[in-house]
């Protein structure tokens, strides 16, 4: 380990990992890894030590229809925060009447969820535009690693799924929505296996399932740990087949809403950020479908989320009038990399505890069941790795800014066989290498990372919101997960949803659009006017915000001219 | 070069910015570098993407997962210690003092479109979408270029000679950042043929999994309606017994003997009524 990037204090614990080992194999082996916690314990851990508990980090939402909610700072600014557009108000409902583009279907977004209703509303006979933010497919969706969830083996059943989804959600979860994300998971997979997604196989060519964090059967479907991607390549391959009914403008994210005289949606505005011009958009039905809101940033969490994931979708429904739900429940993936520096919060798929490493401490010992629902887990990395002075275990390794527990992925090769690492985790194996970490000989240090927006806009089973004319569905939506997700049910989530709003989307347009009424931005008008009573809202807070800032103070300094603060230029 | 522009004073200062503050972290170093051509220091430890973020760019173009999954962030450049060309995912590279730099976010490539239910899994099909496959001249320049570490010449080769299951295989990783088709002198677009060449192999020559085809028939006739129906109803304390009671696949002492939740003992151990 000479030329380790390994710290000497971290070779040193390392060591102590690697004594405790092969008992830990030994206990593997015998199918034991740890005690599961009693809900009653895991609720207490949670009390403690998950940031979704800290009241501090915390406001009262005071606008819009679901106002009163408790929410995290840095989620109520994005809702008090003013409309792109408000500043030329006039200019632009005077343009919102002739419109650069008219369609059956509208899709805002480019990821797993808008490819998914994109294609389906094609199906169903609509033409369609897809309006995304960066280059279709640049998405959370893209890198999910871990997989997909469905009940497809003889001793798993939708009915068996659902009590995992509901348990793993703390019984919050929408029942109607639970049992369509069950009862459609397999057509889910098994339109993407006809689309020609690449899932990993048993030798008798059923597909090969894996246990994940909370569920009670196997069921995890995978594309080796480039299982999002394998279904993300694939579905904008086949969106991209079809270029005359579905239309992609790309680098164009929406920023506010079209409705008309009657409350139904009829579209949206988009602005290209290349040349900074807004486009006018009238759809017959709108699909919303933009995602998580990781980039935020909250409570200053480092995230596994892609660049363009700012809750921008969230701000536009909510000013609509879409009520929002259990959108203070965030999750925060267990292990995200902690070391070194250049990928701290990048994620460590859950596939690597799934396949066998323990989640260790600074002394190697086991704490914690490495399969706990998700919040559980990474409550009790938190505890683990906190300071005793803050209230923790003290038994985190440091690093130069924070601690860390160490996940042993070795133990994997030492399960399954040597080159098992190699095979089933690539993505992981290059990521970590490309940083001078072999996850075949040493663990990786890992602390919890912002990684998921547990709820969101209210919808129904159909994809439908309280708008006429707006469906949604994805990450964006709240209540399918109740307040804690686990993995691979969102990307069944994604599919699953933007199919049914996709489907849904199409059948609005066909049979329940009237006409195109009277184009309106009304609603932006009136809840400019209820921020407009709180004058702690800064008038350069606009929202949605489109892109992270990452401008350092530095440089800002120096830009004068330019203004910032949830803007682009 | 004492003269070279404004931009090199204003570096000066920046650097001594860099400095104070890095000073409280202990990692004092920044590295010149030129991006596109103009100089900028950065910190050491810094990703390609996290230094043009430092220097004070805002990425549009070039920049998407920042994790080395989406391709976004193609990136070609040269150190003083060699006249090759070197490549890397922005997101992906640690920076290196007097790098020349810039990324590479777009890459004119055609896609073809095509209906792959219809088109058979072979070479043929393959070379009548793509003809300019049959143009390579295994010169190998795609492989050397790959971040992923691909062997994309094999990718092709091997779709010449009909194995479009080894073609697959070899190009699972692909992240399509567009780089192998930037150097290729048979201007083949390598990854718009891999995602064909794997989507027709998983199609067509993987048999479907009987197992999956069968639980979607007997979902079909809501085989499973039951069960979800009653779960559907059950108070949370209720919900909760039955969860926390419920057998693990896989666990000491579990053995599965059916797919349905054993509701007679489940009423017994009073967990439902
Ligand atoms: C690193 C990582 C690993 C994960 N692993 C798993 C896993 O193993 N299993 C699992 O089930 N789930 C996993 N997840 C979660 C899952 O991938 C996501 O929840 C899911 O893919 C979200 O899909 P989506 O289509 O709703 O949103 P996304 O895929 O994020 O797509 C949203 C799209 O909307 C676009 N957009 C944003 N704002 C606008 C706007 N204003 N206008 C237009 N377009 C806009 C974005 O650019 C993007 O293209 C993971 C997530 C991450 C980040
Ligand atoms: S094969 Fe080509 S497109 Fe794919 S990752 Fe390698 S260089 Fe990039
Ligand atoms: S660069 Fe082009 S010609 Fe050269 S080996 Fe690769 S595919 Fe063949
Ligand atoms: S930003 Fe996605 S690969 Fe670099």
């Amino acid at each position: 380990m000479e030329d380790s990037v390994y710290t000497e204090q971290m070779i040193a614990s390392i060591r102590k990992v690697e004594a405790t080992r092969p008992k830990r194999l030994e206990e593997a082996k015998r199918g034991y890894r740890f005690d599961k916690l009693s809900l009653k314990d895991s609720q207490e851990l949670l009390e403690k030590f998950h940031p979704d508990y800290i009241t501090e980090q915390k406001r009262t939402l005071r606008v819009g229809p679901s106002k009163g909610e408790i929410l995290n700072i840095e989620v109520v600014n994005i809702f008090e925060g003013h409309s792109r557009i408000f500043k030329q108000y006039d200019e632009f409902l005077r343009r919102i009447k002739s419109p650069d583009y008219v369609t059956d279907v509208l899709i805002i977004g480019g990821g797993g969820a808008a490819t998914s209703a994109a294609l389906m509303a094609y199906k169903n006979g609509a033409k369609v535009i897809l309006a995304t933010k960066l280059r279709t497919g640049d998405a959370n969706t893209m890198m999910a690693q871990g997989g997909i969830q469905a009940a497809v083996t003889p001793v798993d059943s939708p009915a068996i799924h659902y009590l995992d989804v509901i348990g793993g959600g703390h019984f919050k979860n929408e029942p109607e929505l639970v049992e369509a994300l069950v009862n459609d998971a397999p057509f889910a997979i098994a339109w993407l296996e006809k689309l020609g997604v690449m899932f990993d196989r048993n030798p008798d060519n059923t597909m090969m399932v894996l246990h994940g964090g909370g569920t009670s059967r196997m069921r995890m479907h995978s594309c080796l740990d480039y299982s999002g991607a394998g279904i993300m390549r694939v579905l904008r391959d086949e969106v991209k087949n079809h270029p005359e009914e579905i239309d992609l403008l790309e680098f164009s994210p929406a920023v506010e809403l079209i409705l008309n005289d009657r409350g139904e949606c009829i579209g949206a505005i988009v602005f290209n950020m290349e040349t900074e011009e807004y486009h006018v958009i009238h759809a017959k039905a709108t699909v919303m479908a933009t995602g998580g809101f990781g980039r935020l940033h909250i409570q200053d969490f480092p995230t596994t989320n892609h660049h363009g994931a700012t809750g921008d979708g969230l701000t536009m429904g909510y000013r609509a009038g879409i009520p929002i739900r259990y959108l203070g429940a965030v999750q925060y993936h267990p292990t995200g990399a902690a070391f070194p520096e250049q990928i701290v919060g990048l994620l460590i798929t859950e596939k690597v505890r799934g396949s066998g490493a323990d989640v260790v401490n600074v002394d190697g010992e086991k704490f914690v069941f490495p399969l706990e629902p998700r919040d559980v887990e990474a409550a009790a990395i938190i505890r683990e790795a906190t300071p005793c002075e803050n209230g923790g275990k003290g038994k985190g390794m440091a690093t130069s800014t924070m601690y860390g527990v160490w996940l042993d992925s070795p133990l994997i090769d030492l399960l399954d066989g040597e080159g098992t690492i190699a095979k089933k985790l690539p993505a992981m194996v290059r990521m970590v290498n490309r940083f001078g970490i072999d996850m075949t000989k040493d663990p990786i240090l890992v602390y919890p990372t912002l990684h998921y927006q547990n709820g969101g806009l209210v919808i129904s089973a159909n994809g439908s919101t309280i708008l006429p004319g707006l469906f949604a569905g994805g990450e964006i939506s709240g209540g399918v997960h109740g307040t804690n997700r686990l993995m691979g049910n969102s990307l069944l989530d994604v599919v699953v949803y933007g199919r049914r709003s996709g489907t849904s989307a199409a059948i609005y347009a066909k049979e329940k659009f009237i006409d195109w009424g009277k184009p309106t931005i009304q609603h932006v008008f009136e809840y400019e006017q209820e921020i407009a009573q709180f004058e702690d809202i800064p008038e350069d807070r606009i929202t949605p915000v489109l892109l992270p800032d990452y401008t350092p103070e530095h440089v800002k300094k120096k830009q004068l001219t330019t203004s910032y603060s949830g803007n682009l230029w | 070069m004492a003269n070279n522009d404004i931009s090199d004073n204003s570096n000066v200062v920046q650097s001594n910015e860099v400095l104070v503050t890095e000073q409280t972290t202990s990692k004092p170093t920044t590295v010149p570098i030129f991006i596109m051509g103009k100089r900028y220091h950065v910190p050491s430890t810094l990703t390609i993407l996290k230094a043009l973020e430092y220097a004070g760019y805002r990425l549009l173009r070039g920049v998407g997962c920042r994790a080395g999954f989406c391709g976004a962030c193609a990136t070609v450049y040269k150190t003083p210690d060699s006249y090759k060309l070197k490549v890397g995912l922005a997101c992906q590279t640690v920076v290196e003092p007097e790098m020349w730099v810039t990324e590479l976010p777009f890459f004119p490539a055609v896609k073809k479109t095509y209906d792959i239910e219809k088109i058979p899994a072979t070479a043929e099909a393959v070379m009548a979408i793509y003809p300019e496959i049959a143009r390579c001249v295994a010169c190998n320049s795609c492989t050397r270029v790959c971040p992923q570490d691909l062997e994309v010449m094999d990718i092709i080769q091997e779709t010449l000679h009909g194995n479009l299951k080894k073609a697959a295989e070899l190009s699972f990783d692909c992240v399509m950042c567009g780089l192998c088709a930037s150097r290729c002198p048979a201007e083949i677009v390598h990854y718009n043929i891999a995602i064909l060449v794997r989507r027709l192999y998983n199609r067509h020559l993987v048999p479907n999994s009987l197992e999956l085809a069968v639980r979607v028939e007997e979902l079909a006739e809501n085989k499973y309606q039951n069960e979800v129906d009653r779960l559907k109803v059950l108070d949370e304390e209720q919900l909760r017994k039955i969860y926390s009671v419920r057998p693990r696949e896989g666990s000491p002492g579990v053995e599965l003997k059916t797919n349905r939740i054993d509701w007679d003992d489940e009423i017994m151990k009073g967990n439902v009524k």
